[in-house]
């Protein structure tokens, strides 16, 4: 298996609401940003990561249409789906294919387009990841299945809504400092718990919103990485984990544990030979901010039951022992589920390079990403290294 | 709904049909094709008993479209005593019992409805004991 490494990022200026932007055009202006970045002059294949362009677009086969609009048409170019982990599962296909030594130069990228429907519209079709027959036709949202994800967390362990706040308070702080940032506002602990309650114990700003956006990287073998990379340092993928767990949050073995994570982790820290605590910055998926508190603890990253502490006094914070989320999380930069997991790789990317601004985790030389579908039926784990 | 999507569970959602593995005996609901504990393929169907036990549980107040007209609503991970593990809504909720460890039994009752003339679907809630 060959070394493989990323040599170029790219998003889009800015994450939010962008009805002035359409699906291909998101995804190309942040694939063209990649290429631009990486000073390639063409890619051999594509990967797409994208949850539900169907239900929220009505357009399916999107790798296509990507390659067309990209000015890419004849190489291969295919779609990835595995709900909001899609981004990380592309990263993965175009890690897998360039090790394999299939193609020498992969862009993978990640799309989601979501406010041409409306909130109704939305909600069903992020629900879609959870379990449809049995657990969405009994009237469960997603805000729902992480509600009660939080709820066995604070009867185990004694974690509280104020830690869960703290989660959202740190990451708009951190997203206060990112330009592309969809809701850079900084909030306080009591602005989270008397904004609206959305399902018990969840409030409105312990949520991730609905973002239009997309990110892009460019991969090649790392043994040709210095030789091809234009701008700032490349960047060794180190270590690649995936797993699943069961479709319906209920079935899993333990409520209080994101398994899929801990298994994906645990492959990703092997293949990479590191441990938790040499992890410099890393970026996990705070859908909602008890997903932040246990995904913190399936990576080891904190004690089992100690994700909640750990965030109310600064642990995770940018300066603090394992900095989380520096680039504001899904809950400040925005999560278009389907860019998420791409945009992590941007984010780590940068950290290492040192390209970070005002969030720059002081040198940061190795990283991590997380990224989860559904309440955690997928999980993806990259380790990073600069090289 | 399609009318074959909804008529197909009718056994699960209106007799609480579980399958037993022949093997290992692990419950199933629903029903699959293969146990993931032992492999076997063989099962046993029978209705399970109707009563279980909170594992979490929350209160929806911004709803799925079907739901709107029963916001705000309470659900809940139940651990139902024959061993599987369900999530369905709560209902006939006195004071303090939407809670880690309540016990409740299921009631067949109307779930939701497709628009104010499309088909009503029914199935299971769970109601405090």
């Amino acid at each position: 298996m060959r070394d493989v490494a990323i040599i170029g990022v790219g998003m889009n200026k800015k994450w939010g609401e962008l009805w002035e932007v359409s699906l291909r055009d998101l995804f190309v202006e942040a694939a063209l940003n990649a290429i631009e970045n990486a000073g390639v002059d063409h890619i051999d294949s594509m990967y797409v990561g994208c949850m539900s362009s169907g239900l929220f677009t009505g357009q399916e086969h999107v790798g296509a249409m990507m390659a067309d609009y990209l000015g890419q048409c004849p190489v291969p170019a295919t779609r990835v789906e595995s709900a909001c982990a899609s981004g990380g599962a592309a990263v993965r296909a175009g890690f897998m294919e360039i090790a394999s030594g299939m193609s020498d130069i992969v862009l993978v990228g990640g799309v989601e387009k979501m406010t041409d429907v409306d909130g109704d519209e939305a909600t069903y079709a992020l629900a879609t990841a959870a379990d449809q027959e049995w657990e969405a036709f009994n009237g469960v949202t997603f805000p729902g299945l992480y509600a009660m994800m939080a709820v066995a967390h604070m009867h185990r362990y004694g974690t509280t809504v104020q830690q869960l706040a703290s989660v959202a308070v740190k990451n708009h702080l951190n997203g206060s400092k990112n330009p592309r940032s969809q809701f850079p506002m900084k909030i306080t602990v009591d602005t989270v718990l008397n904004s609206v309650m959305v399902a018990d114990p969840l409030h409105i700003l312990d949520c991730s919103p609905i973002t239009d956006g997309a990110a892009a990287i460019i991969l090649c073998p790392a043994d040709r990485a210095k030789a091809l990379c234009k701008n700032g340092a490349p960047v060794k993928i180190i270590g690649s984990g995936q797993a699943s767990d069961t479709i319906a949050f209920h079935s899993r073995a333990d409520l209080t544990t994101i398994e899929s994570t801990a298994k994906a982790a645990a492959k990703a820290y092997a293949m990479a030979g590191k441990k938790p605590e040499e992890m410099q910055v890393v970026e996990v998926h705070d859908c909602f901010t008890i997903a932040e508190i246990m995904v913190t603890e399936a990576l080891g990253l904190v004690e089992k039951g100690k994700g909640g502490p750990a965030v109310e006094s600064g642990e995770t914070a940018i300066d603090g022992r394992i900095p989380v989320n520096p680039s504001g999380g899904l809950k400040s930069k925005g999560h278009p589920v389907g860019a998420t997991g791409v945009a992590q790789m941007v984010e780590v990317v940068e950290q290492l390079r040192g390209e970070s601004g005002d969030r720059q985790v002081k040198g940061a030389r190795l990283g991590m990403t997380q990224n989860m579908g559904g309440t955690g039926a997928s999980s993806l784990v990259h380790i990073l290294e600069v090289m | 709904m399609s009318t074959a999507r909804a008529w197909r569970e009718y056994p699960r959602r209106y007799r609480y049909e579980a399958a037993t593995c022949k093997k290992c005996g692990k419950v199933f609901f629903p029903a699959r094709l293969i146990c993931d504990a032992c492999g076997h393929r063989e099962f046993e169907v029978k209705p399970m008993a109707r009563t279980g036990t909170i594992l979490a549980h929350t209160v929806i107040r911004v709803p799925p479209a079907p739901f709107k007209d029963q916001a705000p609503y309470a659900m809940a991970v139940v651990e139902m005593d024959a061993g599987p593990r369900l999530t369905c809504q709560v209902v006939d909720l006195q004071e303090g019992q939407l809670k880690v460890g309540q016990k409740v039994r299921l009631e067949f009752r109307k779930v939701f409805q497709e628009g104010p003339a499309g088909p009503i679907q029914y199935g299971y809630k769970a109601v405090p004991v």
